[in-house]
């Protein structure tokens, strides 16, 4: 499995899938980046004339990047005798708590990193941050869903 | 370890998830942490992994499915203690 195969198995689309690479990942941890696009829908309106990537937005991304692909690929690990199934894998966010730092400007590329706390029961709980190119902290913050196939 | 106080604790513990505050005013081993408590399914698995520290024990998934009742999660908390 190799680790942008998992962006396949993610439930989302334009324009409202958030990740391009994965970089690294592992059961504990992933790592992951996102560019967002000048012409992104949300540019028009957050905010007038004065485009700023909203924070839900970057929310979203850390949330993918963090917790789904790292619950994707958990899933595939413990499910290798079908990994098919996990093609089919339901999420829903439970909780999130998220620190902002510095903004994020459109065309920006970002790189997330999560660690995660725990997975049990279905549910991932992760430690994430987000980082702009020059490596300065964007947010950070704990993101918790609920993950199965 | 008493029952009445095992129910203490689990209701200290299920208190900070509660949405629906009047369902601890009757408190007891037939309150449903879903449908008197209002706890969604991922702050019930918070509540099991407090469940888990605070009797130092481990619930395993089989346990976990059947713990709906405050006397549900006694009865396992009871079996898990003596072995």
């Amino acid at each position: 499995m190799s680790f942008n195969s998992i962006i396949s198995t993610l439930p989302y689309t334009y324009p409202f899938l958030f990740v391009d690479e994965i970089l690294q990942i592992d059961e504990e941890s992933c790592t992951g980046t996102y560019r967002f696009p000048n012409d992104s829908y949300f540019y028009k309106g957050h905010f007038k004339d004065n485009p700023v990537t909203p924070g839900v937005i970057l929310t979203e991304c850390m949330a993918q990047i963090g917790v789904v692909c790292l619950g994707s690929f958990l899933l595939n690990i413990t499910n290798q005798e079908n990994p098919a199934l996990t093609e089919n894998i339901q999420i829903a966010l439970s909780s999130s708590q998220i620190d902002f730092f510095i903004p994020v400007y459109p065309g920006e590329q970002i790189k997330v990193v999560s660690k995660k706390e725990y997975f049990r029961f279905n549910k991932l709980k992760c430690g994430v941050e987000m980082f702009n190119s020059n490596n300065e902290l964007v947010c950070r913050g704990t993101i918790a869903g609920m993950i199965r196939k | 370890m008493t029952d009445k106080t095992i129910l203490e604790k689990i209701k200290a513990i299920v208190t900070p998830y509660v949405q629906r505050k009047e369902g601890l005013e009757d408190f007891d081993e037939k309150t449903d942490f879903l449908t008197d408590l209002k706890i969604n399914s991922a702050n019930l698995v918070d509540v099991i992994l407090d469940v888990e520290d605070e009797f130092n024990i481990e619930i395993d998934n089989t346990s976990m499915e059947g713990m709906l009742t405050a006397g549900d999660a006694k009865r396992i908390i009871l079996a898990k203690i003596e072995n």
